[in-house]
């Protein structure tokens, strides 16, 4: 069998309810800087939720924008500031060699309600229904107008894997990479989902959405008073490229994709099951070949709901039982959940460790709970790290699909 | 309602539908989309919104009767005195 490619990121494009680029974002992460909003939420009042402020204009006509979903939108974004982190020559890049994979929690909620809150509004006569809903809601949506916005022809789509979808962007892109299906891939995660109020009346009913008077204080993974998620919207695409191909352009390498998996509980709809979780985390180890200990952050998926934060400890517990070097650190704290960016969003916010060995920390952690507690659990201020080669990240979502996926630092 | 008003009328709602486009030397005798930059999609919110701001209906085989200023004052002229406005 021929070897396969080895994959690197070369450029990072994002945007998170506290920072519109990656150098903002980890700044804020090491400064403790939250960014969670009250919204309005239809039918339902006010609830924190994490909320972009990217400039819509930067790479979108207002026309365009009066048709793009937001989700779309973002995307659109994210791609085009990866693009340009990655300082390929775009202009002359063969666009038919060049693949989209956008990873969604879902898609069309968004669309679909505001549709059925217009027609009521006109006594539900459908005929007042929407002729741009088709094309809004269908799943391959905000990966679609990538293309579209970008003059991309090769192939695009989607990847609906719940709140590992981010994580499973870079895997698909990386696999079509090493198939040799494409030569540039933009991958990751996007989520516009504060804006259904489906969501938050899901997670509500399900006693698992967050209520804090202070929004900066409602996402509170590990934290003993937890209550729940708070949704977010977000995205961030990476630009992956085989190695080979990076190094040829000269091209600034952020990291190199070494080792992933996806595995599926099989049992719960909604609780986490820890054993598929380490089998997931021991996969990717597997198939980077390392040992625990050569990891040097986890980044947790933790979303601050009573159950769910306990069970990952359990599987961190068993997979990093004896690793006094592995710091572990969560993002949701400063962003709440950003659904389907979630993973890599969080990724990204960790791989400025590469050049500054800084950990950043989880906030919001004002009494840990007894049953999240782990050794190395950076908490509250940044932790200075020995050296920081190998970052893992976990990505888990509903119907019990796990991602896991380690990257390394490149040396040049 | 006087055809300068209906004019004024589809021409907002075309600078709802196209921000971007500058409106000022819109012409009133030539097709709409041969001066601008809108696709059938466009075309279809034109209708949308007459539809759901003044309770207009356009058949689809009117359509081409919404093609300029001019042929919108014409059609839609009975059709706002209809609804009394």
């Amino acid at each position: 069998m021929k070897m396969l490619s080895r994959i690197v990121v070369t450029g990072v494009g994002l945007t998170a309810p506290n920072g519109n680029n990656i150098a903002e974002f980890r700044a804020n992460l090491l400064a403790g800087k939250a960014n969670i909003s009250l919204i309005d939420v239809r039918y339902m009042g006010k609830h924190p939720a994490g909320i972009c402020d990217y400039e819509k204009t930067r790479y979108q006509s207002r026309r365009e924008l009066r048709t793009s979903t937001r989700a779309g939108s973002i995307g659109i974004y994210c791609a085009h500031e990866a693009i340009k982190d990655a300082g390929i020559d775009f202009e002359h890049f063969d666009k038919s060699r060049i693949g989209v994979y956008v990873g969604t929690t879902e898609h069309g909620n968004v669309e679909t309600e505001n549709e059925i809150y217009t027609i009521s509004q006109f006594g539900y006569d459908t005929k007042f229904w929407s002729h741009h809903h088709n094309p809004r809601t269908v799943a391959n949506n905000p990966a679609g107008e990538i293309t579209i916005n970008m003059g991309i022809t090769g192939p695009h789509y989607t990847i609906g894997a719940a709140c590992a979808a981010g994580n499973a962007g870079l895997i698909q892109a990386a696999q079509m990479l090493q198939l040799g299906e494409v030569d540039l891939a933009i991958a990751g995660g996007v989520s516009e989902s504060p804006g259904t109020f489906g969501i938050f009346a899901g997670f509500k009913n399900q006693t698992a959405l967050a209520a804090h008077e202070d929004p900066n204080k409602a996402s509170r993974p590990f934290d003993k008073s937890r209550n729940g998620i708070v949704i977010s919207e977000g995205g961030c695409l990476y630009t992956l490229e085989r190695l080979e191909d990076a190094l040829a352009r000269g091209a600034k390498i952020i990291c190199e994709i070494v080792g992933w998996h996806i595995n599926s509980d099989a049992g719960d709809t909604v609780l986490p099951d820890p054993v598929r979780q380490a089998e997931c985390m021991r996969a990717a180890l597997k198939r980077a070949g390392l040992t625990p200990q050569q990891i040097d952050i986890v980044n947790t998926h933790a979303t601050g709901t009573s159950k769910g934060d306990v069970q990952e400890m359990i599987a961190m517990r068993d997979v990093f039982a004896d690793c006094p070097t592995t710091y572990v650190n969560n993002t949701k704290g400063f962003i709440g959940h950003c659904m389907g960016a979630a993973g890599t969003l969080e990724l990204a916010g960790n791989l400025g460790a590469f050049e500054d060995n800084l950990v950043h920390p989880c906030i919001n952690i004002d009494e840990l709970d007894p049953d999240c507690s782990f050794p190395t659990l950076v908490v509250g201020k940044p932790q200075k790290a020995d050296k920081v080669e190998y970052i893992l990240n976990n990505s888990f979502g509903m119907l019990g699909i796990n991602s896991t996926l380690i990257v390394k630092k490149f040396n040049h | 309602m006087t055809a300068e008003s209906i004019k004024k009328i589809v021409l907002d709602i075309v600078a709802e539908i196209a921000p971007d486009e500058d409106l000022s030397n819109v012409k009133p005798d030539l097709r709409l989309r041969d001066q601008l930059s809108l696709d059938s999609m466009d075309f279809l919110d034109i209708v949308m919104e007459l539809r759901k701001k003044y309770g207009i209906e356009v058949p689809e085989g009117d359509y081409p009767r919404l093609a300029s200023l001019d042929s919108c004052a014409e059609y839609l002229a009975p059709k706002f005195a209809e609804k009394g406005i």
